[in-house]
């Protein structure tokens, strides 16, 4: 869960710093890609996104995608493993390679002196993966290893439950590195068509950071992606997500519970979403300031860290929350948050709390672009939402234009008190089912 | 999260590496605070950090944990600047701020954008000498330490077996007890113990101030001079003469199992000195040695072993910080395969350092090592914020900012002789301590 909200942060992290030049670029061969140039430090950093991720494991054959990326960089071409690993760390590159339900993300950085040889690497991982089978056997092993890890894991077990609660038997529903089942019974041909089905051009986003012309990015993204298939496999479909208020508990061992609750968000291209997001940030942001690190842990000590996320999937939106406390402070907080749940509801927001709030967003907005690897991969993120390049210079007089009303409106038509689950996994005292 | 602990349960690694010494500057004020101010133009953000040189390490007996909660403390509030006031205007000025405590330190540190400088320093300036927390403040406070505790801690038997490894690691020097600080000690805490601590090294003659961004070195020295130059300094700051490690004679074991625990694994943790002004060639031996026995999860020699030539585990590291007072520990993690036992495992593992100790370091690793090395000195020119940690880490530690600006060549200068001299000292049974992390089952 906690990684679901971090993801969608860098998702939504759309805003750059004021004079920051997202150039538009088109390769020769006509890839697209946006870039910051930026010639002060002699490096690049290049992020790939590959729209689909794991929610296109095929039936039954659920980790397959994960378990794909976690071979991509286990050995290509000519090159082994130990091949692969010590070519890319002689010219001290930097591949990394993820997946999550929406999408297989590739972030690389790379000395301009070995810019050539590092996309030849690169290259050879997206295009001509070996998938050796000791390499498979061996990467699967440490998925496995991670799946028994989860399995007593409270905050593992809280996401699990959530997400079957909340989608059920869309790809949403399950996690998307597999059961240990599923995972045990993946072959080589598994992974190689889960390659086949995520891995291709027409679902790629691009972006470049740092020390490269445009000219230069184009010759490279032909280079680089030329040989990749015309297409994948079809996207899913809409996940349905299943809204109904109560509380379930699952017992854990421990001293203390860990607790997720939410409900149904908002989609991005709402109208309605900034004043959204506005409110999301005064209710559960991760600010001493907002209302229930304020009123949770500020006011009554009851938990070390509170926080909300509007989570705005390609297939589904939730607002989702997450806090861990001590089992005998459970029952309080639930409390606590479903008061404020109710009076956010009924009464919006204070003029206070929203001017404070738009200050907040705005004037942050310079201080997310910190580099060249957190730049391309907001860059990426950007247009995996299907926004302009020109966004940047609009975006805080989007936030700005926020009314109270329209925060008050806002509110009674997201903030549900009946809709709100908690999910409960540990032992809390005076919390039980229902 | 938020208001965190610093030192990450397996260790990091040592090769951060600093920027070139032309937009690196610094200066000492009269009062005896440093300041180093690290330039980066690129965007008109900067990070103002200011680090006391007071850590878990330097609590008196009974309190641990003191050091964290006052850190928490220092956002009760000033006469200016109510409680909770400080991060609310930092938000407001679209900026963000957080602290951390560690063994040695204390760290507090807000990002903004440039032109909001001249404010952070005046409220930082203000809460070094003008707190004046409520005691409602200070028992909603440690709740929320004994929640931090409960998440961190309790709620982790990874997290546990660690702090009953660090026990037992130090015989004598209080590196021993964990930052956070035992339960029924941090329960004991009072307003008086926190305000008493706060007089005697809240201090700027304890404090090292980092600018890092867009900002002009003199400028930054103006406002250092108009905000913290009239604060006195405190005469209890003494040099920090902790009780010593005695000769560490036998090896320590210990099983740790917990019936939450899915996936059992061993650390090993061999005490190890650290990096010390002018002198860090040692240190950086052991920093080589790390990445090279378990730096990379393909090529390292314990992963090439472990995880390719057999298949014993799914997952094996190395790693060795380095940037302390005193000395800290090297330490190795294992995770066994399905089906290999921790005893089998270990056995392998041992086997594998024992044949490191016979053939030596592979040269082609070691330059490739060092090429690595060589190209984070450039990558790390991208991060002006992990700069400014940098720095202010080690200057906390009692290093320089030349030993800072010398630690690229002395590592580059390390030979595979000196990797081998280095192993043999630390890599020693004696001085170790070893943990199982094991289900309840297999316990059984």
């Amino acid at each position: 869960m906690m990684l679901r909200i971090a993801l969608f942060l860098l998702a939504l992290a759309t805003p750059l710093r004021a004079e920051i030049n997202i150039q538009e670029v088109t390769s020769p061969g006509g890839i697209k890609a946006w870039l910051v140039e930026d010639h002060s430090i002699p490096f690049t950093a290049l992020s790939l996104r590959f729209k689909g991720g794991t929610s296109l494991d095929r039936a039954g054959k659920r980790g397959a995608v994960n378990l794909m990326t976690g071979l991509i960089e286990e050995g290509s071409g000519k090159l082994d493993s130990q091949g692969f690993a010590a070519a890319r760390d002689g010219l001290a590159a930097s591949f990394h390679f993820d997946s999550d339900q929406d999408g297989v993300s590739v972030s690389s950085h790379f000395l301009t002196e070995n810019r050539d040889q590092a996309l030849v690497l690169l290259h050879d991982a997206l295009t001509v993966p070996r998938f050796d089978q000791d390499a498979v056997d061996r990467v699967r092993e440490q998925v496995l290893s991670t799946l028994r890890s989860n399995a007593k894991d409270p905050g593992a077990i809280a996401s699990d439950l959530e997400r079957a609660r909340s989608f059920g038997d869309h790809p949403y529903g399950t996690d998307g590195e597999g059961t240990i089942d599923s995972v045990t019974a993946l072959t080589r041909d598994d992974v190689v068509t889960a390659f086949k089905d995520t891995i291709a051009r027409d679902r790629i986003t691009v972006a470049a950071a740092g020390d490269i012309t445009p000219a230069e990015l184009g010759a490279a993204l032909d280079a680089l992606l030329a040989d990749l298939p015309a297409t994948g496999a079809p996207q899913p479909g809409r996940a349905e997500l299943q809204v109904k208020g109560g509380v379930t508990v699952q017992d854990f061992p421990g001293p203390q519970s860990v607790v997720v609750f939410g409900q149904g968000g908002i989609r991005f291209n709402d109208p309605d979403y900034f004043a959204a997001a506005i409110l999301n940030e005064i209710i559960g942001g991760g600010r001493f300031s907002a209302r229930l690190m304020s009123e949770v842990r500020e006011k009554r000590g009851l938990t070390y860290g509170i926080g909300t996320s509007l989570a705005a999937w390609d297939h589904a939106e939730t607002l989702m929350g997450q806090f861990q406390a001590s089992n005998e402070n459970v029952a309080e907080a639930i409390k606590v948050i479903r008061d404020q749940w109710a009076t956010v509801a009924a009464n919006g927001v204070t003029e206070t709390e929203l001017n404070d709030t738009k200050t907040y967003m705005t004037g942050a907005y310079p201080l997310r672009f910190d580099g060249n690897d957190t730049i391309a991969s907001i860059l990426v993120g950007m247009q995996d939402l299907g926004l302009p390049p020109d966004y940047p210079k609009t975006r805080n007089a989007k936030v700005e234009a926020v009314t109270l009303a329209d925060v008050k409106r806002v509110a009674a038509r997201l903030i549900k008190p009946d809709d709100l689950h908690f999910i409960v996994v540990g032992q809390p005292v005076g919390v039980a089912s229902e | 999260m938020f208001r965190t602990l610093g030192r990450a349960v397996f260790g990091v690694l040592a090769l951060a590496l600093p920027a070139s010494a032309d937009t690196v500057s610094n200066f000492t004020l009269d009062n005896g605070m440093q300041v180093v101010v690290i330039e980066d133009h690129r965007a008109p953000v900067v990070t103002h950090m200011v680090w006391y040189k007071i850590g878990r390490a330097d609590e008196a007996p009974g309190h641990s944990g003191i050091a964290h909660f006052f850190e928490h403390l220092m956002f009760k509030g000033t006469k200016e600047v109510p409680s909770g006031a400080f991060s609310a205007i930092v938000e407001q000025q679209g900026g963000n701020d957080n602290a951390f405590t560690t063994e040695d330190y204390t760290a507090f540190f807000q990002r903004v954008a440039a032109d909001r400088l001249d404010l952070m320093m005046k409220m930082e300036a203000d809460r070094m000498v003008n707190l004046n927390m409520s005691e409602e403040d200070v028992t909603t406070e440690r709740q929320v330490i004994l929640e931090e505790r409960g998440q961190r801690t309790d709620s982790d038997p990874g997290s546990l077996l660690s702090e009953q490894m660090s026990a037992a690691q130090f015989l004598n020097h209080p590196y021993g007890i964990p930052v956070i600080g035992w339960r029924d000690e941090i329960a004991g805490l009072s307003r008086d113990d926190a305000l008493a601590f706060y007089h005697a090294y809240y201090a700027p003659n304890n404090a090292i101030l980092v600018v890092a961004g867009d900002v002009d070195p003199q400028k930054v020295l103006a406002m250092a001079k108009a905000h913290y130059g009239p604060l006195p300094p405190s005469d209890k700051i003494k040099p920090r003469h902790r009780p010593a490690e005695p000769p560490q004679l036998a090896e320590r074991r210990m099983v740790l199992a917990d019936e939450r625990v899915a996936q059992p694994y061993l650390v090993r943790s061999y005490l190890a000195p650290e990096r010390n002004a002018g002198d860090q060639k040692q240190a950086a031996a052991l920093a080589v040695l790390a990445d090279l026995l378990g730096g990379t999860g393909t090529t390292s020699v314990l992963a090439r072993a472990l995880q390719f030539d057999s298949q014993v585990a799914v997952y094996a590291s190395a790693a060795y910080d380095g940037v302390s007072v005193d000395p800290q520990t090297f330490s190795l993690v294992l995770v066994p395969s399905e089906g290999v036992s921790l005893g089998d495992a270990e056995a392998a593992m041992d086997k594998v350092i024992a044949k490191f100790m016979q053939d030596g370091v592979n040269p082609d690793e070691l330059a490739r090592l060092k090429t690595q090395i060589r190209a984070n000195e450039i990558y790390a020119r991208d991060d002006a914020g992990g700069l400014a940690n940098t720095y202010g880490e080690a200057l906390a530690v009692g290093l320089t900012v030349q030993d800072v600006q010398d630690w690229p060549e002395v590592l580059q200068s390390v030979t595979a002789e000196d990797v081998m001299a280095a192993a043999k000292l630390v890599l020693n049974r004696d001085h170790a301590v070893t943990g199982w992390l094991t289900t309840k089952e297999a316990a059984q």
